[in-house]
């Protein structure tokens, strides 16, 4: 069985201040740090483990973005003992919404019937939509299986915990192929070392067009479109409550919640 | 070409959200010109009270919605949408919302809006306002596929007071795909709390509470006293002071509530990106220069183990 990690690069989480572009149209990348998407890190991760456990042969990126995205991927995950990288960057695929990547990322996918799972994370941290990894499940006709924090496989059937809320676990089996939601808990994520990284830079990256994997632009063209990026408004100023003792203190804090913020 | 809202039913009780974006809806349509439906999955619950929030149809899917199966969910959704056929689709941004709207969404060939919190007609048409990049940008999401579907995050609108209409009952059957998945074990966790991304009030803990026995003295209670939820920094959690599945922030849980008590937490940003649209928050901390008090509605310069206490006191007297 090979596996499949779809993985997506994005600001990096310590960046402390994304702001708006001065057209609203997204956001000013000027000075912005990028990397693997945090949740895609443990979805590598878990694939290069199970490469490592003799139970998958290989594993594959698969990205549709930037030819500027490759250099962050081969580091944050190619590195990490991953194969190769699918990088499918065609104008209209990266115009696309959710909906059309997913359309992209199950077209190259289901080029390699040797792939039997997918792995993405929970959730990328730029859009924050958790989309993609369903609709590429419903376009791969495979099932999902979302948010989850632990997962062992024979190459045949899985056993996976998922988080379905109210910190509910749900232990789910079931056989490959399927579509698996990186959590958190997974797996402790990896980051490569530098002779990892310069062993990463010959590895192999493929871009083939849309057409390649027989879609049009038309396919990919959006369906859900994002505008008017702004600033959240701010918030009111707050203030520190000093009664002069703790016990008036916190009696101004019960009478501020209750009568003037009116949540108690 | 109504607006079609997903009402979650629990053990045959409707979940807050559906109150919520019932009334948003009814808003919404009458902008439109249209009306409300309402899609429930399963018969356990009233559907018909429904119409006290402005459903005029209560579409109810007859099947076993018993435990979470995502083949299950999108057939019964996409059966009801074939029913109702919305122009737009609103759903709470819960777990199911997550695994199975998505799915129901390609399979319909349209788009969707995530994670809404706020939602207004213009133009003709639905658009919803959503926080992106951990809630450090806003944006605006259309969506031109049909029907365009829109996640809503819990307790962006507040709950409504409940009319007096009852909802037309249509039964709506369709044909439950094989299983392909088997749930064989539901852990449930020993407190029976709200989940963190739906409660309406959330005490936190951080680093500062040293141990798990603190956490479970000092925090829990808080929380109790206050009917709400709690929740930790990931030094807490890390430090084993409190489980993974109570982690805010950015590779935790992103939260909403309409109160935020963070206790000893410096308010990193990783943290604040899990909790910045809780619409009041309170800080207390020792070190006035904590980066969480240029957040905070409301500060307490003090020691949390003086302050946790005495407030759970203080929350408990005003209920008797
Ligand atoms: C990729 C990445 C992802 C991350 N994701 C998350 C995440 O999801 N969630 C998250 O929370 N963090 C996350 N972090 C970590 C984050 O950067 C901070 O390290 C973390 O939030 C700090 O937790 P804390 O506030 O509890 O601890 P600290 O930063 O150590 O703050 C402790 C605070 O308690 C105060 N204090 C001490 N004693 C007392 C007392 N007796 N009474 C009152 N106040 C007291 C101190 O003044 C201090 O402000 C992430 C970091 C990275 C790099
Ligand atoms: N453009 C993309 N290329 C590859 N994978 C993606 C892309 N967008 C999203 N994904 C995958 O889908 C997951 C969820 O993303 P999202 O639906 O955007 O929240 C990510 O963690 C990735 O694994």
């Amino acid at each position: 069985m090979k596996i499949a990690v779809c993985a997506k690069v994005a600001p990096d989480t310590t960046t402390p201040r994304i702001q708006p572009a001065a057209d609203g149209s997204g956001i000013d990348t000027s000075g912005i740090k990028f990397a693997v998407s945090p949740y895609d890190v443990f979805a590598a991760t878990l694939g290069v483990e199970l490469v490592e456990k003799k139970v998958a042969a290989s594993v594959h990126l698969f990205t549709v973005g930037d030819e500027g995205d490759v250099a962050t991927l081969r580091s944050g995950a190619l590195a990490l003992g991953c194969e190769d990288l699918t990088l499918i960057g065609d104008d209209a695929a990266k115009a696309a919404d959710a909906l059309g990547a997913s359309k992209a990322l199950a077209a190259a996918i289901g080029k390699d019937d040797g792939i039997t799972l997918v792995l993405t994370g929970k959730q990328a941290i730029d859009g924050d939509s958790v989309q993609v990894p369903g609709m590429l499940a419903e376009f791969l006709g495979w099932p999902l299986v979302s948010m989850v924090s632990s997962f062992e496989t024979d190459g045949t059937t899985f056993t996976a915990v998922r988080n379905v809320g109210g910190g509910v676990q749900e232990t789910v089996q079931g056989n490959l192929p399927a579509v698996i939601t990186c959590d958190k808990g997974l797996v402790q994520p990896r980051y490569a070392k530098l002779p990892q990284i310069m062993k990463a830079k010959k590895k192999a990256v493929h871009t083939p067009s849309l057409g390649d994997l027989g879609l049009s632009a038309d396919d990919v063209a959006p369906k859900a479109s994002h505008t008017a990026y702004g600033e959240p408004p701010p918030r009111p100023p707050g203030r520190v409550l000093d009664g002069g003792d703790l016990s008036s203190t916190l009696d101004q804090l019960v009478t501020a919640l209750r009568d003037e913020a009116k949540v108690l | 070409m109504s607006i079609l809202v997903l009402a979650e039913q629990e053990h045959g009780t409707f979940k807050k959200t559906a109150a919520e974006l019932l009334a948003k809806a009814t808003e919404l349509a009458g902008s439109l010109g249209t009306t409300v439906d309402a899609v429930v999955l399963g018969t356990g619950a009233d559907a018909a009270s429904l119409g006290a929030y402005g459903a005029a149809r209560a579409f109810v899917v007859d099947g076993d919605f018993s435990s979470y199966d995502g083949d299950t969910a999108v057939a019964a959704l996409a059966a009801a949408v074939d029913a109702a056929s919305p122009s737009v689709v609103l759903a709470p941004a819960s777990y199911l919302a997550k695994d199975a709207i998505p799915r129901l969404a390609a399979r319909l060939g349209t788009g969707q809006g995530s994670e809404c919190t706020d939602l207004r007609v213009d133009g003709g048409a639905v658009v919803g306002r959503r926080p992106v990049y951990a809630g450090k940008v806003l944006c605006d999401v259309t969506v031109s596929g049909t029907p365009a579907i829109f996640t809503v995050r819990a307790n962006s609108f507040g709950q409504p007071e409940a009319g007096s209409g009852a909802a037309e009952v249509v039964q709506v059957s369709f044909d439950a795909p094989a299983p392909r998945l088997t749930v064989v074990k539901r852990e449930t966790p020993e407190q029976d709390a709200v989940d963190l991304t739906e409660a309406d009030r959330i005490v936190s803990g951080g680093r500062s509470l040293k141990s798990a026995e603190n956490f479970d003295a000092i925090i829990r209670p808080l929380a109790k006293a206050l009917g709400a939820t709690a929740g930790a920094s990931r030094a807490a959690v890390d430090a084993g002071y409190a489980p993974h599945e109570e982690q805010v922030g950015q590779t935790g849980k992103t939260v909403n509530p309409s109160l935020y008590i963070a206790c000893g937490i410096s308010g990193a940003i990783q943290h604040l990106a899990g909790m910045r649209t809780s619409k009041v928050i309170v800080a207390i901390n020792t070190d006035p220069e904590a980066p969480i008090f240029e957040h905070a509605t409301y500060g307490v310069v003090a020691d949390l183990f003086d302050v946790c206490p005495q407030l759970t006191t203080k929350l408990g007297a005003l209920d008797s």
